[in-house]
């Protein structure tokens, strides 16, 4: 018996503003879309892990409206939980990234904990951190 | 459906705001540039910040400072250096704003017992020993050996 991860929610203000930055900046691959009351999650994983996936959706998708209005706010406030990815070159997925416009947090550094890393906001206003892999 | 978009845009203005705190926190910040990232008046943004953040941008400039020297004070470093490291540029007003913020004085923290706050990685950290402005601190280091 075993268990693993394989699915985490990101809670975006917009699935297709959210889009580029996951899919064209992170260079994730869509894996699943469903739209459904007037909602849309969407799953993007990496090749280099699969099975394990992001699922986007709006703050509204399968909560009531005064409970939406509260994910909202703390989305747009940047108080959400942070998503941490791993690469083989942080370096150059931070320029990359950084070449699309995003918000950038903090440029690659090496942290006193270990990792080199950096991290950026996503559209919607959540840290996103990369940190290069342990060789 | 949803909140309106000015209320929305007013968060993201602060949000980018807060976020030039945590990252500039070492140089000299001024409540004027921080409302000017937030395109807002300082009154202004003093007022919204707190409304949305619990503590007015300068107090939240200040357990950023204090819970940055506090990681150098842990790693050895000398209360001066660790004062002056983190934007603070007089020792008097940093020492009593450390004591107000965690209830010891920079010299006492220094010198003391950092096990539980040393095995967690330096990210989680950073978040989880800010100290608050507003309430009685919120993380009081576990005695080595409660456990979890």
């Amino acid at each position: 018996m075993n268990i693993s991860l394989q699915y985490c929610h990101v809670t975006v203000h917009d699935v297709d503003e959210a889009l580029p930055f996951y899919r064209d900046a992170l260079g994730l691959t869509v894996r699943n879309d469903v739209a459904g009351s007037g909602h849309r999650w969407v799953t993007l994983g990496s090749d280099s892990r699969p099975g394990a996936e992001i699922v986007l959706s709006d703050p509204h998708a399968g909560r009531s409206e005064e409970d939406g209005n509260a994910m909202q706010a703390l989305l747009a406030k940047g108080v959400l939980p942070m998503t941490i990815f791993t690469t083989d070159d942080v370096d150059a997925l931070f320029e990359r990234i950084r070449a699309t416009g995003a918000e950038v947090l903090q440029e690659p550094i090496d942290q006193p904990w270990g990792p080199r890393d950096c991290a950026f906001r996503d559209p919607s206003g959540n840290m996103v951190r990369l940190n290069q892999a342990a060789n | 459906m949803g909140l309106d978009a000015q209320v929305l845009g007013e968060f993201t203005h602060l949000r980018r705001a807060r976020d030039l705190i945590d990252r500039d926190f070492a140089q000299p910040l001024d409540v004027p540039t921080m409302a000017a990232r937030a395109l807002m008046s300082p009154a202004h943004f003093s007022r919204r910040f707190k409304a949305a953040y619990g503590e007015t941008p300068y107090a939240y400039l200040m357990t950023r400072r204090i819970e940055r020297a506090m990681a150098l004070l842990r790693g050895g470093v000398s209360v001066t250096d660790a004062c002056m490291a983190v934007g603070c540029t007089s020792l008097g007003s940093f020492s009593s704003s450390f004591t107000q913020v965690t209830g010891e004085t920079p010299t006492q923290y220094r010198n003391r017992d950092h096990a539980a706050i040393e095995a967690m990685p330096g990210c989680l950290a950073r978040l989880n020993a800010r100290p608050s402005s507003v309430k009685p601190s919120r993380i009081r280091e576990a005695e080595p050996g409660t456990g979890a």
